[in-house]
């Protein structure tokens, strides 16, 4: 089975790439601590535009700046843009500030996606660290909206503390469901967590799995995947098996800023979702 | 090939300027030979010439009067193509929406005079870059679409030259409407020319010309071949994305690190470096906002910085960065090396570290540990 | 009466042990049980056992004054508990506790080092695996030391 990330067409409906678009805040929902949920439809004028798993788009706040950010709702709802958004800078702060009716800019949507076409017909494994859960969460709607055509599905996903865990209560809801297997662990966490406690790469090793008809998908901060990557191919997953989702710098998510270069690939438009293989060399690797 | 006299040239500057365009070619300003405006050919650097070698730029007295006869200065030609600043768009706020307002990018007609061969190869690449992948720079498309290129065959090789290393000149092959190459011979100064398109065949044909003789186009021909053996530089290509990507660890770029001053002189006179960063800004009353874009350079901390801090914080990777992009990641991202040998960045380092030396010393030492791992093995 | 060794066999802590070995060691075995909530151990006790779980999950916790007990990692079936049998003091250094209904096999340790001592094969073989479990426990220890989900500046 040979697995590809899926490269996206490019928007021609949308001609200067680099001119935002407006969309309106229709809902704010708070999450674990400085982080939230924006719901945007499309300002008036503007039309909505389709997107896949793993793909992102720029926001930017009026006067402050824009960064990158995953999209993390349903790509089966293109009408209701989703992101999840941690405060970690200037903008991502301004951005917990919005309310409901505030306007902000939108480019996008950028970058490849989560092989969900190639990986029908196999069982699909996602390891989520932290606040990679949500560019996750796409992929797995797309993945349970025609369960049928996957074998196992299964979600793996570590946090820092059990006040960290993200989407708590549709995790619950998945945990729920017969047809998916969900794992949740923190990296410590009181005596009133009834959970796991441990790193989400010893969750691997509790769950049984056929290396040649399994596809991984990992997102999470940079360690977490160096660790995630390790353990799978351990386990026996080739490197053509596995999907990381990259983050570098980012100003124009076209490929003409240079910023995001991670040895020879543009995280804007070759990832972020990329093939293992295609940057294993380099993963590791001090000051890429 | 055709011939056009010396004096010709000023017939070529009007039936350009008829045709609307904007002349911009090389002037001598501040000790160096730039490009900038040109008003009439007096304003080519007649009878200049330049000396160059590491660290190192002179302006020279020529003992005759070509008006092409250094190598190449400070100034690229992507300071027009893809400008230094410019503005993205402006918004204005509205309650709690705001309208964004579109630039109109201005369709320029610029006409460079006297761009060499590894220029062009440095427009090509900028041309892969912004026209020719996912999407358009609709900044570079406005001033690149009706570009006139007047190029000039270099009659001498700068100190720090190695575009034969690169195969990227010293003769124009591609990319330009008309090419030159200037001939002083005695008492006559002439230029051969070649026409690289209809338009400029059709320019052509406002100027006083003939077609040139079997004897002047062997001239012409001498006249690159001699600068092609003049080579101030050589650059060791064979393997060389191999060699680099073996190498991402090598002491050497401790050793480069060690006198670097990541000042990024190296990015900004590089004819092929494009990178670029944003910057939002607002007006006092917070009600009008717009964006900028800057040249940027991969030698500064903030180029690398994600939340929480920068990817490439010591000056050894920042180098590293570079160089491995210009000679390696490159040819895997754009089919090219980023590299045309004009030479730019071993003449205005401040520390005179030069992009040639650096790859040799790295090569050298893998040559030397074989050498020695086979003594070993005889031992 | 029937013996434990096909089910220590079947534990991937002894996974393809020579049978010779898990014939010896299984003398120091015996089936234990805990209700959830229940002390598997305690900070400071003696170290007489080590357990390979079957059934259930075990917290293994420590005791902060201002914070109350923190659970350092969960264990569960396939997992080994403790290994502070095997080197003196012998003495706990954390609590262990059910939180779940747990089934077990605990080992003897005093009987294992005796063993041990006696066939070193078979010390090479257990020291061998535990020095495996320490190394991942190690591992991951570092990673929660590197507090990755942070928001870090």
């Amino acid at each position: 089975m040979v697995y590809t990330p899926e490269q996206q067409p490019v928007d021609t409906a949308f001609p200067d790439p680099m001119l935002p678009r407006l969309y309106r805040v229709e809902q704010v929902r708070r999450e674990i601590r400085a982080t939230c949920t924006l719901a945007l439809v499309p300002d008036n004028g503007t039309t909505a535009f389709s997107f896949a798993p793993g793909q992102f788009t720029m926001l930017y706040v009026f006067g402050i700046g824009e960064i990158p950010i995953s999209i993390s709702g349903d790509p089966a709802q293109p009408h209701l843009l989703v992101h999840t958004v941690r405060a970690v800078g200037p903008v991502s702060q301004a951005l917990q500030q919005l309310k409901r009716g505030d306007v902000i800019g939108v480019r996008g949507p950028f970058g490849s996606s989560w092989p969900i076409e190639d990986a029908k017909g196999s069982d699909v494994i996602l390891v989520a660290g932290g606040l990679g859960l949500a560019p996750l969460r796409p992929a797995l709607y797309a993945l349970l909206s025609q369960r049928e055509q996957y074998g196992r599905l299964c979600l793996l996903y570590g946090a820092r503390t059990p006040q960290d865990v993200l989407y708590a209560r549709e995790l619950a809801r998945w945990r729920g469901r017969f047809d998916l297997d969900v794992y949740v662990t923190v990296d410590s966490a009181s005596t009133a967590w009834r959970g796991q406690v441990g790193v989400v790469t010893a969750l691997l090793a509790k769950i049984p799995f056929d290396p040649a008809n399994t596809v991984a998908l990992v997102c999470g901060p940079e360690v977490m995947m160096r660790f995630t990557t390790r353990e799978l191919q351990e386990r026996g997953l080739s490197a053509v098996h596995i999907f990381v989702s990259m983050e570098r710098n980012m100003k124009c998510a076209l490929g003409f800023c240079g910023h995001c270069q991670f040895g020879p690939t543009f995280v804007c438009k070759d990832g972020p979702v990329l093939r293992y293989d295609r940057i294993q060399s380099w993963f590791g690797k001090r000051e890429i | 090939m055709h011939v056009i006299e010396r004096d010709a040239l000023t017939a070529l500057f009007v039936a350009l300027r008829q045709r609307a365009f904007r002349l911009l070619g090389p002037t001598v300003r501040d000790g160096a030979i730039v490009y900038d405006e040109l008003a009439s050919p007096a304003d080519l650097p007649q009878g200049w010439t330049d000396t160059q070698d590491g660290g190192t730029y002179r302006l020279v007295r020529r003992n005759d009067a070509a008006l092409f006869g250094y190598a190449v200065g400070p100034h690229s030609w992507k300071q027009f193509l893809h400008p230094p600043t410019v503005r993205l768009w402006q918004a204005q706020r509205d309650g709690q929406s705001f309208h964004i307002r579109a630039e109109q990018p201005e369709q320029a007609r610029f006409a460079f005079i006297g761009v060499r061969s590894c220029e062009l190869h440095a427009i090509a690449i900028h041309d892969r870059i912004f026209l020719h992948d996912a999407y358009v720079d609709p900044v570079y498309r406005a001033r690149r679409e009706n570009l006139f290129i007047v190029a000039v065959n270099c009659g001498q090789a700068g100190g720090t030259c190695f575009c034969v290393s690169m195969h990227t000149g010293p003769k124009v092959t591609q990319g330009f409407d008309l090419a030159l190459t200037e001939l002083l011979t005695g008492e006559r100064h002439y230029f051969v020319v070649e026409t690289g398109t209809a338009r400029g065949a059709e320019v052509l044909q406002d100027i006083p010309h003939r077609a040139a003789t079997a004897a002047e186009e062997e001239a012409a021909a001498a006249v690159v071949a001699r600068t092609a053996t003049q080579m101030g530089r050589t650059l060791h290509t064979a393997g060389l994305q191999e060699l680099l990507y073996r190498n991402i660890e090598h002491p050497r770029w401790d050793e480069v690190a060690s006198r670097c001053l990541t000042c990024g002189n190296c990015t900004m006179v590089c004819p092929t470096c494009f990178c670029t960063t944003v910057t939002d800004t607002t007006d006092l009353t917070g009600a009008h906002a717009e964006r900028w874009r800057q040249w940027d350079s991969c030698f500064t901390t903030d180029f690398s910085y994600i939340h929480g801090g920068s990817v490439r914080t010591s000056a050894r990777s920042r180098y590293r960065h570079w160089l491995m992009h210009k000679l390696a990641t490159w040819i895997d991202q754009f089919g090219t090396s980023g590299c045309v040998g004009c030479g730019r960045c071993i003449t205005w380092c401040p520390v005179a570290i030069d992009i040639t030396a650096e790859v040799d010393a790295i090569r050298t030492s893998e040559h030397r540990a074989a050498a020695e791992g086979k003594n070993d093995a005889n031992a | 009466m029937q013996t434990l060794e096909p089910i220590l066999a079947a534990h991937p802590f002894f996974q393809n042990l020579d049978p010779r070995h898990l014939h010896l060691i299984v003398s120091c075995a015996s089936n234990v049980r805990f209700e959830a909530g229940q002390f598997i151990f305690r900070e400071g006790e003696a170290a007489n056992h080590f357990y390979l779980l079957r059934h259930g999950t075990v917290q293994l916790e420590i005791f902060v004054p201002e914070r109350g007990p923190l659970v350092i990692q969960t264990l569960g079936e396939g997992d080994v508990l403790g290994w502070s049998w095997l080197f003196p003091p012998y003495r706990w250094h954390f609590d262990a506790r059910a939180a779940t209904l747990v089934r077990a096999i605990a080992l003897d340790g005093q009987c294992l080092r005796t063993k041990c001592e006696e066939d070193h094969d078979l010390g090479y073989q257990l020291v061998k695996r535990f020095a495996h479990v320490i190394m991942q426990r190690l591992q991951a220890t570092r990673l929660q030391l590197l507090d990755v989900y942070g928001v870090h500046s």
